[in-house]
């Protein structure tokens, strides 16, 4: 094995010349500059399929804990669907399949497709947590609330979901991290995240090792940077007297 | 403008471009499974033993597995191993390793909670029998943990198996690829990504169903 080389991310990504400062200018840009471009990439598909995911999910997780049959079943199913079908499947589903048969939908950009498709998949986890978060407060909760005359949204909104949702705060913790780790499967469908980065610039460049370790790297500082705020998050909302908010 | 066609699914289109891959997704999951399992239940075993030189790596082991994306871990292996050994290797036997070494993480996680909900009185009791460490962990702790934890350790396998799609990163040909290259060649990729959805939506459904009912029958006993 030879030895380090890191200049390689100071090459410019046409010539492989190497440039001063690292940073490419008129239009030129380095392996750091596309390195940088892709972290913004998989950041952006991460945190929007991240808002889509969190959306879908609470609402399915929370039909599932109504008394309607009807809209139980319905959560139960896109549960099951989104959760048991691999993550690389339902991309390529979302890239070939839906705008093959949802004519509309073809002038969609990859992107929002991807960003779709990994919220809808991460939806169905949510949906699980939120659920069980639901039916771990106890049952007079609700019937308290009913009972104060609350109607059923009444109930849920000020009576249920405040505390759920401060449940459910550490496993969607890591759901956030995985969705990060995710991501990395849009390089399947040409979107140029940090896993497409890796994948070519090993290629044109030949030092897989430096760009593997940058990649990694960055993978590892985005899902701490997220398990830090969600930390922040849990303390701030942290009600006193509340399971593990005592002081 | 819905006009599918699957009317070029023969069983001749099956055999010759899908049961491969399907063969090399059922053969993955499984190796990775028995590999993963006995080398989860070793790094679990490091994790609890209270030797820092023990413990200590294998915590970084699994933190570090557990917080890199799975996509990059096979392309490490798929670049590492060949500088390792010295000569290329096939994607598939690369898929094989990776997913053994990765799994093992997320299975030494569930045998450690398994093994921490034996009470400890029962190690206890296998030293007052005049049992030695190994006698007690093979005896009587890691048959009543592997019990215990069987629902999860099952869960993990069919999440295991979605998760061998991701060969694709490295082009080994599992179910997935015996699919898109059926579309590529038939020209009808929409109605074989179909298939391929229905065909592994109908496997981890069902599998995740007789796990749910493995739990409730297994949780009796407890």
């Amino acid at each position: 094995m030879s030895a380090w080389d890191w200049q390689v991310f100071c090459k410019n990504t046409l010539d492989g010349s190497v440039v001063a400062g690292c940073f490419g200018s008129g239009g030129d840009i380095t392996y750091f500059d596309w390195l940088l471009s892709a972290w913004g990439w998989t950041l952006s598909v991460s945190i929007l399929a991240l808002v889509v995911a969190l959306l879908l999910g609470s609402v399915m997780g929370i039909l599932r804990t109504t008394p309607s049959r009807g809209l139980v079943l319905l959560g139960n199913a896109w549960t099951e669907l989104f959760r048991n079908i691999p993550l690389l499947v339902q991309i390529f589903l979302w890239y070939h399949v839906v705008p093959a048969l949802i004519p509309p939908l073809r002038a969609v950009p990859s992107f929002i497709l991807v960003v779709l498709g990994l919220g809808l998949f991460t939806s169905a986890r949510i949906s699980e947590q939120v659920r069980a978060g639901i039916q771990s407060l106890s049952r007079g909760q609700r019937m308290a609330g009913l009972a104060m005359g609350f109607t059923l949204p009444q109930t849920y909104r000020y009576v249920l979901l405040p505390m759920a949702f401060r449940i459910v705060i550490p496993p969607l913790t890591s759901e956030s991290m995985n969705i990060i780790k995710n991501s990395s499967v849009a390089f399947a469908v040409s979107i140029s995240e940090l896993t497409l980065f890796a994948l070519q610039a090993q290629e044109e460049t030949s030092r897989g090792i430096e760009i593997y370790l940058a990649v990694t790297g960055l993978y590892f500082i985005s899902a701490f940077a997220i398990n830090r705020f969600m930390l922040w998050l849990e303390g701030h909302l942290r009600v006193p007297g509340m399971i593990g908010g005592g002081k | 403008m819905l006009n599918l066609d699957f009317s070029f699914f023969s069983w001749q289109v099956v055999s010759g471009y899908i049961v491969k891959g399907f063969i090399f997704s059922i053969e993955l999951t499984l190796i990775a499974m028995v590999g993963g399992i006995l080398l989860g239940t070793l790094l679990a075993l490091m994790r609890l033993s209270s030797r820092r030189w023990l413990n200590l790596p294998a915590a970084g082991y699994v933190n570090t597995m557990r917080s890199v994306p799975l996509v990059m871990v096979i392309l490490w292996f798929f670049l590492l191993i060949p500088l390792v050994i010295g000569r290329p290797l096939g994607a598939e036997i690369s898929a094989i390793i990776t997913f053994t070494i990765f799994e093992a993480a997320y299975y030494s996680e569930i045998m450690r909670a398994g093994i921490q909900s034996i009470p400890r009185g029962q190690v206890g009791a296998g030293y007052a029998l005049g049992m030695t460490y190994a006698q007690t962990m093979r005896l009587v702790v890691l048959p009543q943990a592997f019990r215990n934890m069987l629902p999860v350790l099952l869960t993990q396998t069919i999440i295991l198996f979605q998760d061998t799609s991701l060969v694709y990163a490295i082009g080994a040909y599992d179910l997935l690829k015996g699919f898109e290259i059926a579309g590529k060649n038939f020209n009808r990729p929409v109605e074989t990504y179909l298939v391929a959805a229905v065909l592994y939506f109908a496997i981890c459904f069902s599998l995740s169903m007789l796990v749910k009912r493995l739990q409730q029958r297994i949780a009796i006993i407890r």
